[in-house]
């Protein structure tokens, strides 16, 4: 017989285990689903790999594709650190598409727009980020209802943008005009799309590392989501740490809209994101809240989007099934989660 | 007399966790009827010993007999279904469910439906027998402590519990609720249950149990046969290996004020406010507030320390004004905090201990700089501490929730007594700390007051409060009724000034 015991403490190998074997158990958890759609498990996993990591053009559109998820992913694993359950980043990510979008769109020098686009995308975020967060603090509105309800607030304001001001008047295609070609972000290979958000969102990982390790901010993020009221009696203003940590997760997940308006589409359409908002949360949980495991986490969840299309062309299976391992990946990490706090001991029969 | 057969028997219990063997090869036994004192210092394996009769923990060797057959509990399921009950510290019950409600959880229905009628009928029966009155009808959050700790053991009896074990049960009970738990108790043993008693005040033990097993480090240090007349002392020393002298209180000349509140009232906000409070800490002075826990002690603790403002009146520290400062401004001028609840209010259970260490003073030149962390300072401060202190635990890395509680009390009051606050203020300082920690807390209050420290105890526990306190003023619903040098203090008065009676001030 099995059972869960109380762990004293977590060991450090666990925090690169937990993962790999989260990820392990997804895979085989969906080979049924791959042998039911008809196809070659083993056949459909490789051409996912080849289609995403086996060569030097499929690893740069993974990365592409990672990007933006690094963003979220950070932007929900800062959420998370201070228990503020930021479910919005889907929204603050559009929210930032659209605002670079209206900045991009004016014309002016490439790197001021660029620059103006990234402040003008993160403002926008943090904005949307900061309504949760004001509701929580001030009326003790539940933030995961709030953030993630705005989510559908943010998409049918911008649905409503492009199917009307912004709507493309000679196609009559729901667009947003695009942004000027002087700030479309430089791509760094020729031939790639590897653009300059990326590198950005590979940068912003250890410096948001660095601020919840090493900062006086990050560790009353970390005692605020840890025991509020510790952190109060301590002489942490609680409110005015979830309100930063808000507007610092609104604009992580604002950038990813910017990468997405600045580095891939140079406009905004209504599916300019395809869940990347609520992929961030499977990406924060993948890599524990630790923000340098965020950029492997996104990388996965990208390598298993592009793949997944490549497979749907080469063997039939639905490309849905880049959804299912999400979504089994998340499952999968929560009952890895359990490990950490307890272990599992083999009763044995009595002597 | 003839002796009964054991209802239960732990024989050769040995459990390590890692490296440390928390319990190695205890024996123990309890007869139907009998009342057993289990003692022993924080990690003395007592908690370790109590999760694996109740099948939270599977011992690494030994067995467990009831009635002398072996049984194996590896669940609490188990234990309840062999008559185990066990009322833990922390309660486990739903605070939005009726007391009825919360006994008949997990407990099977006729075909499908809850049988309140039964349920009903059992509550008042148990009611009878022991003097557990429950009224069926309130929620859980309605109830004192007290009530919810009598529901708990009500809910144990009405799972059938032959044997009952209580850990620290008097350690949240105010004086006056003591007895009534008593007479219940011995109301149970009489009827043939077998209860297992934790605590660390050896005056109960001896009042109450008729043997008594002492652990230490996880061994059995001895056995007491007849607890009512074993000297304290003689049971403090099996605990702690070694003998343990009262603290001395030297005489003190009070210097200046340093801290003083004037008239302090707060509104009604969770708790009862405080009305017309006024008071003073005066150099080399131990104050001591004493009252039954819920009488404003809590709006009092935080007033002071910054977190709560007042609606009326004054307070100074060294003659300046502070009514209305932050915890972080009252504590740059000197004001040093023990909360009451280590785990809700001091520490953070789920990070290193390091931070929680450093917790109140991260924004100070002391660990940080321009907003960035210095972790080498952090680290070292809390190995400084770690070893001045004897805190017990593996690093400053470890879980703070992973040290027993006295290790925590001490990590609580090295982080404070590093910074050599001018006035400290601390609740309940040992409560639920054994005779060795406890010794050393009242060491070191001794200690400030020699340097010309002012220290305020807030507590309940009179005894130790006449021990330590220069003076002693007495909290009923918010207000000060009255303060006594404790030279002149004694427990029937303070006892009787707790209950509004007005004292001589």
């Amino acid at each position: 017989m099995l059972r869960l015991e109380v762990r004293a403490s977590t060991p450090a190998w666990f925090n690169l285990a937990l993962p790999l074997l989260a990820i392990a158990a997804t895979l085989i958890l969906c080979s049924g689903l791959i042998a039911l759609a008809g196809a070659g498990v083993l056949e459909s996993y490789s051409v996912m790999f080849t289609a995403s990591l086996g060569d030097s053009y499929a690893i740069t559109e993974t990365l592409v594709r990672a990007a933006p998820m690094i963003f979220t992913g950070l932007a929900v694993a800062v959420a998370f650190r201070a228990k503020f359950w930021n479910i919005g980043a889907e929204g603050q990510l559009l929210a930032g598409a659209v605002a670079s979008c209206f900045v991009g769109a004016i014309p002016m020098p490439g790197a001021l727009a660029m620059l103006l686009m990234a402040m003008a995308g993160a403002a926008a975020g943090a904005a949307v980020a900061l309504v949760p967060a004001t509701l929580r603090v001030k009326f003790k509105v539940d933030d995961v209802v709030s953030s993630l309800l705005l989510n559908s607030v943010i998409y049918y304001a911008l649905m409503a943008l492009i199917e009307g001001p912004w709507k493309d008047s000679f196609s009559g295609y729901p667009i947003s005009p695009p942004i000027e070609d002087s700030a479309n972000f430089p791509v760094l290979i020729e031939g790639t799309r590897l653009h300059l958000g990326v590198v950005v969102a590979l940068i912003a990982a250890p410096l948001i590392w660095f601020l919840i390790a090493r900062t006086t901010l990050g560790f009353r993020i970390r005692v605020t989501g840890e025991n509020p009221e510790a952190a109060r009696y301590g002489g942490i203003h609680v409110e005015r740490v979830l309100i930063s940590t808000a507007l610092l997760s609104g604009a992580l997940a604002g950038l990813a809209g910017v990468g997405e308006v600045g580095g891939v589409h140079f406009q905004v359409m209504s599916d300019i994101s395809p869940g990347y908002g609520y992929s961030g949360i499977v990406v924060a949980m993948l890599a524990r809240l630790n923000p340098l495991g965020v950029v492997p986490a996104a990388i996965f969840l990208a390598a298993v989007m592009t793949g997944a299309e490549a497979m749907s062309r080469a063997t039939g299976v639905p490309a849905f099934l880049s959804d299912v391992i999400q979504g089994t990946a998340l499952l999968a990490m929560l009952v890895a989660l359990l490990f950490t706090a307890y272990r599992i001991r083999r009763v044995g029969a009595a002597s | 007399m003839s002796v009964p057969a054991p209802l239960i028997e732990m024989r050769g219990i040995t459990k390590s966790f890692g490296a440390v063997k928390a319990n190695e090869a205890v024996d123990l036994s309890v007869a139907p009827g009998e009342i057993l004192g289990l003692l022993g210092e924080n990690g003395a394996g007592k908690t370790t010993l109590m999760n694996v009769l109740f099948g939270a923990y599977a011992p690494d060797a030994g067995e467990i007999l009831i009635q002398g057959k072996p049984v194996r509990i590896t669940s609490s399921a188990d234990a309840l279904a062999a008559g185990i009950g066990m009322v833990h510290q922390h309660f486990h019950l739903a605070p939005r469910l009726t007391v009825l409600e919360n006994l008949l959880i997990g407990i099977p229905g006729k075909s499908g439906r809850i049988d309140r009628a039964g349920g009903l009928e059992r509550l008042a029966e148990i009611g009878r027998q022991h003097g557990l009155m429950l009224d069926p009808d309130l929620p859980v959050s309605a109830l004192s402590v007290g009530e919810q700790q009598r529901l708990e053991i009500v809910k144990a009896l009405f799972r059938g519990a032959r044997l009952l074990i209580l850990d620290e049960p008097t350690a949240v009970l105010a004086p006056s609720e003591v007895d009534g738990l008593f007479s219940a108790l011995r109301s149970m043993a009489a009827q043939g249950l077998g209860i297992i008693f934790i605590s660390h005040k050896l005056n109960e033990v001896r009042a109450l149990t008729h043997r008594c097993t002492v652990l230490r480090l996880g061994r059995v240090a001895g056995r007491v046969d007849d607890p009512a007349n074993t000297t304290s002392s003689a049971m403090a020393q099996l605990m702690c290996g070694h003998e343990i002298a009262p603290p001395a209180r030297g005489p003190s000349t009070p210097g200046e004020a340093l801290l003083t509140l004037d008239g302090i009232s707060t509104s009604k906000h969770s708790g009862t406010a405080l009305r017309d409070v006024s008071l003073a800490v005066r150099a080399g002075e131990i104050l001591g507030i004493a009252g039954v826990s819920g009488n404003g002690q809590r709006a009092l603790a935080e007033v002071i320390s910054g977190v709560r403002a007042p609606d009326a009146g004054r307070m100074t520290i060294s003659g300046q004004t502070v009514t209305r400062f932050s915890p972080r401004e009252v504590q740059a001028l000197g004001l040093g905090r023990i909360p009451e609840d280590r785990m809700t209010t001091g520490l953070v259970t789920n990070l290193p201990l390091a931070d929680s260490m450093v917790l109140p003073r991260i924004g100070t030149a002391a660990f940080s700089s321009r907003g960035l962390l210095k972790p080498e300072a952090i680290r070292a401060f809390a190995e400084a501490q770690i070893k001045a202190y004897d805190i017990r635990c593996p690093g400053p890395m470890t879980r703070a929730g992973a040290l027993s509680g006295g290790n925590l009390q001490k990590a609580l009051l090295a982080r404070e007594l590093a910074f050599d606050p001018k006035v400290l203020v601390v609740s309940q300082p040992t409560r639920g700390l054994d005779i060795g920690a406890a010794r050393f807390i009242h060491e070191k209050f001794l200690d400030m007051r020699a340097k010309g420290r002012g220290i305020i105890v807030i507590g309940e526990d009179l005894e130790e409060l006449l021990v330590l306190c220069d003076r002693i003023a007495v909290m009923y619903e918010g207000r000060i009724v009255g303060t006594l040098d404790s030279a002149d203090a004694t427990i029937a008065r303070l006892g009787l000034m707790m209950t509004g009676a007005e004292g001589h001030s």
